[in-house]
C-alpha cells in the first residue's frame, strides 16, 4: 500500500511537471492570448501581466519551476484571462462539485450495472444478456457526444421529458432547498444516463470474459455439486472472484470514462469542469485550461487510489503484496 | 481504447495453414474485418470519387438541403456537398488513426518487451512510466496541448495522441513477455547461445502477434474517437475535412435542433460503424488469443445446445479446456 501511495505521488508529480512544462516548451503565452483579445494594452500593462502570470522570462527554468510549485502549495493557480481578475481556483471551485456529482454518480452506476450485466451474460453464455453485447458494443464505439446530441434532440427537444441544457433551472436559488435539488436532479438525468449507457459496455465485457474463465474453475463445479442454489454459486463463488480484475480495471479505465464524461458535459452545457475546459479553449484562457487539467488529474488519481483501497479490501491476498 | 484486452494465458500460438486460418477466425472478427475493409477502400479511393470539392460553397444556398439526385446526401447550409465531405473526411480520419496506432504500437511493443524481457531496474522504471501514463487523464491533457498548438497538422496530433495512448498496450505486452520469458523454449534458445535481439524478434514477438494486433486495433479506435471528439470541441485543424470537423460545423449551424439529419447522421454513423468494426475485430483477436472465450457457436451447432458451465460431464470439460 505504501508502494502504491508512492506511485500516486510520482504520478501527481508527473502531472504537475507536464502542466508546468507545456507553456514553457510550446509557443504562445497567456499574455499573448490576452493581447489578442485586448489589442489596446500598453507595453507596461503587458509587462505587469507577464509578472502576474509568472510566464515572463524572469529567472531560469528551474527557478520558475520552484516559483510554480510554491504557488501551487499555496493554492495559487494563477488568474483567469477570460474572467479576469477571478482566480483560477475560484473558477474551478464553482465547477468541480458539479462534475464530481454528475460524473461520480454516473461512473459508479455504470460500473455496478455493467458488472451485474456481465455476471449474467457470462453465466449464461449465448443467453439473453450475452446477445445484448453487440448492441452495447455499438453504443460504446459511437462517439459519446454524437449519442448525447441525439438524446438531447429526442428526450429534451422533441418529447420534453427532461431538460437537456445546463445544470439547474436559471433563477432558482442554489442551496439545500427542494426546488433547487429537484432541478439539479432533473437536469442530471439525461447526461448521467448517456454516460452510463456508453461506458457500461466496457465493464460488462470484461466482467463477462472473466466470468467465463472463472466458471471453468473446479471450485465452482464443487459448489454446484454440493447442491448450492444457482444464485449462491453465481454470486458468492464465481462473481466474487471474477470481480477482482474488474475492480483493478476500474483504476485503469477511469481516465477514459472521465474523458467521455467531460465531452458529455460540453454537449449538455453542464456547468462542470469539462464545460469549463471547453469554454477556456474557446477563449484561449490558458491558466484555466491548465488548472482544469490539474484538477481533473488530481480527481482521477484520487479515484484510482480509492479503487486500489477497495481492491485491497476485496482481495485478501493483496493485503500482503502490492496491488496490480 | 475503451476495450479492455484480457491478458491471455501464455500459449505459444500454433499458426494454422492459410485457408484454415481465415476459416478459424471468429465470426465477429470476420464481420469487423469486412466492415473495416470497406472503410479502408473508401479511404483510398474516396477523394478520387468524391463528386464535388468538399469545401466548395454555393453562394445561392440559404439553408441546408436534404438528399437530392445532384447531392446524394444533401448539402450543408452553405451548399457544400455532404457526400464529398464524408468521402474526403473519412480518409483523413483513418490516416490519423493508422498513424497514431502505428506510432503507439511501436512505442508499446518496444517498452513492453524491453521491460518484460530485461526485468530489474529497466522493468521498474518503464513500469512506473507506463502506470503513470495510464492514470493520467489523456483528453484534458490533449486539449491543453493541442490548444497550445493551434491548427497543427495530422502528424503533431498523431504524435500527441500516441504519446498519451501507448501505455495501455505496453502494460499488456509487458505482462505477456514476463510469462513468455520463463518458458522452456526461451530458456532453450538462451542455452544455445542465441543473442538477445534474436530471441526477442524470433521467439518472443511471434508469440505476441495477436496481442500486438489487438493493441493496434484498440489504439486505432481510441485515435478515431478521440480525434473526432477533439474536432467536435473545436480543437483541430479546420482547413482539412474529417468526421469530427463535419460534426463541428453541423453542431455550429444547429443542424441537430433544426432537424437537418442528413448533415449530422452520415459523419456520426460513419464514426460509429468504423468504431464498431474495430471493436468487433478486437473481440475476434481477443478470442484468438484466449481460446476459452471462443466457443459457444461452433459447439452449439454440433450439439444443438449451448455448453452449460456447470455441467459435470468430464468429456465436455476436457473438450473445452483442450
Amino acid at each position: 500500500m505504501i508502494r502504491r501511495l508512492g506511485f500516486y505521488a510520482v504520478a501527481a508529480w508527473v502531472a504537475l511537471t507536464i502542466n508546468f512544462l507545456i507553456p514553457h516548451l510550446l509557443p504562445g503565452t497567456p499574455v499573448e492570448a490576452m493581447l489578442a483579445q485586448h489589442p489596446q494594452l500598453t507595453a507596461s500593462a503587458v509587462k505587469a501581466l507577464d509578472i502576474q502570470f509568472g510566464i515572463g522570462h524572469q529567472g531560469s527554468l528551474l527557478h520558475q519551476y520552484g516559483v510554480y510549485l510554491t504557488h501551487l502549495i499555496h493554492g495559487n493557480l494563477g488568474v483567469s484571462t477570460a474572467a479576469y481578475p477571478a482566480s483560477v481556483v475560484s473558477v474551478l471551485g464553482n465547477t468541480l462539485p458539479w462534475t464530481l456529482a454528475l460524473v461520480g454518480s454516473a461512473t459508479i452506476i455504470s460500473f455496478l450495472l455493467g458488472t451485474l450485466l456481465g455476471i449474467l451474460a457470462g453465466w449464461r453464455r449465448g443467453g439473453r444478456f450475452d446477445q445484448l453485447l453487440p448492441a452495447f458494443t455499438f453504443l460504446q464505439a459511437t462517439p459519446y457526444f454524437f449519442l448525447a446530441l441525439i438524446v438531447i434532440q429526442l428526450f429534451a427537444n422533441d418529447w420534453h421529458l427532461f431538460p437537456g441544457y445546463g445544470g439547474a433551472t436559471l433563477g432558482v436559488a442554489s442551496g439545500f432547498n427542494g426546488p433547487f435539488i429537484g432541478s439539479v436532479i432533473s437536469h442530471g438525468v439525461l447526461p448521467a444516463a448517456t454516460i452510463v449507457v456508453t461506458s457500461m459496455a466496457g465493464w460488462m465485457l470484461q466482467m463477462r470474459n472473466v466470468m467465463i474463465t472463472t466458471i471453468g474453475e473446479d471450485y465452482v463445479l464443487a459448489a454446484e455439486a454440493k447442491g448450492l442454489s444457482t444464485r449462491r454459486v453465481m454470486f458468492t463463488y464465481a462473481a466474487r472472484n471474477a470481480i477482482l480484475p474488474n475492480i483493478a480495471g476500474f483504476a485503469l479505465a477511469i481516465g477514459f470514462v472521465v474523458a467521455g464524461a467531460l465531452v458529455m458535459e460540453i454537449v449538455f452545457s453542464y456547468p462542470g469542469v469539462g464545460y469549463l475546459l471547453y469554454t477556456s479553449v474557446g477563449q484561449d484562457d490558458f491558466p484555466v485550461m491548465q488548472g482544469t487539467f490539474l484538477a481533473i488529474s488530481a480527481t482521477v488519481l484520487l479515484a484510482c487510489l480509492l479503487a486500489d483501497v477497495i481492491y485491497v479490501i476485496a482481495d485478501p491476498r493483496t493485503r500482503r503484496r502490492a496491488a496490480f | 481504447m475503451a476495450v479492455a484486452v484480457a491478458v491471455p494465458p501464455a500459449t505459444p500460438t500454433i499458426v494454422p495453414r492459410r485457408g484454415q486460418f481465415l476459416r478459424s477466425m471468429p465470426t465477429k472478427a470476420k464481420i469487423g474485418g469486412a466492415m473495416l475493409a470497406v472503410f479502408l477502400l473508401i479511404a483510398i479511393i474516396g477523394p478520387a470519387i468524391a463528386p464535388y470539392d468538399p469545401s466548395a460553397t454555393n453562394p445561392n444556398a440559404f439553408s441546408a438541403v436534404g438528399p437530392t439526385a445532384a447531392h446524394l446526401l444533401g448539402t450543408t447550409s452553405t451548399g457544400q456537398d455532404i457526400l464529398s465531405q464524408l468521402l474526403v473526411g473519412l480518409r483523413s480520419s483513418i490516416v490519423l488513426g493508422v498513424l497514431t496506432a502505428t506510432i503507439a504500437t511501436v512505442l508499446s511493443v518496444a517498452s513492453g518487451v524491453t521491460a518484460g524481457f530485461l526485468g530489474g531496474v529497466a522493468d521498474e522504471g518503464l513500469s512506473l512510466l507506463m502506470n503513470v501514463f495510464v492514470v493520467l487523464p489523456a483528453l484534458p491533457l490533449l486539449i491543453v496541448l493541442l490548444g497550445y498548438l493551434p491548427n497543427s497538422g495530422d502528424l503533431p496530433t498523431a504524435i500527441v495522441l500516441s504519446a498519451l495512448g501507448w501505455s495501455w498496450g505496453a502494460r499488456v505486452i509487458r505482462a505477456q513477455t514476463l510469462t513468455l520469458r520463463s518458458r522452456d523454449f526461451i530458456g532453450a534458445a538462451r542455452e544455445t547461445g542465441e543473442r538477445t535481439w534474436r530471441i526477442v524478434v524470433f521467439e518472443i514477438l511471434p508469440n505476441e502477434v495477436s496481442l500486438i494486433a489487438a493493441n493496434f486495433v484498440g489504439t486505432f479506435l481510441y485515435a478515431i474517437l478521440t480525434s473526432v471528439a477533439l474536432a467536435f470541441i473545436g480543437v483541430a485543424n479546420f482547413s482539412t475535412w474529417n468526421l469530427g470537423v463535419m460534426l463541428y460545423w453541423a453542431q455550429l449551424a444547429n443542424a441537430f435542433s433544426i432537424g437537418d439529419w442528413w448533415w449530422y447522421v452520415p459523419p456520426g454513423l460513419a464514426a460509429a460503424l468504423l468504431g464498431t468494426s474495430l471493436v468487433l475485430l478486437n473481440f475476434g483477436l481477443d478470442e484468438l488469443g484466449n481460446p476459452r472465450l471462443r466457443g459457444a457457436s461452433g459447439r452449439k451447432n454440433r450439439r444443438r445446445r449451448a455448453w452449460r458451465p456447470t455441467d459435470p460431464t468430464p468429456v465436455e470439460r476436457a473438450e473445452l479446456v483442450r
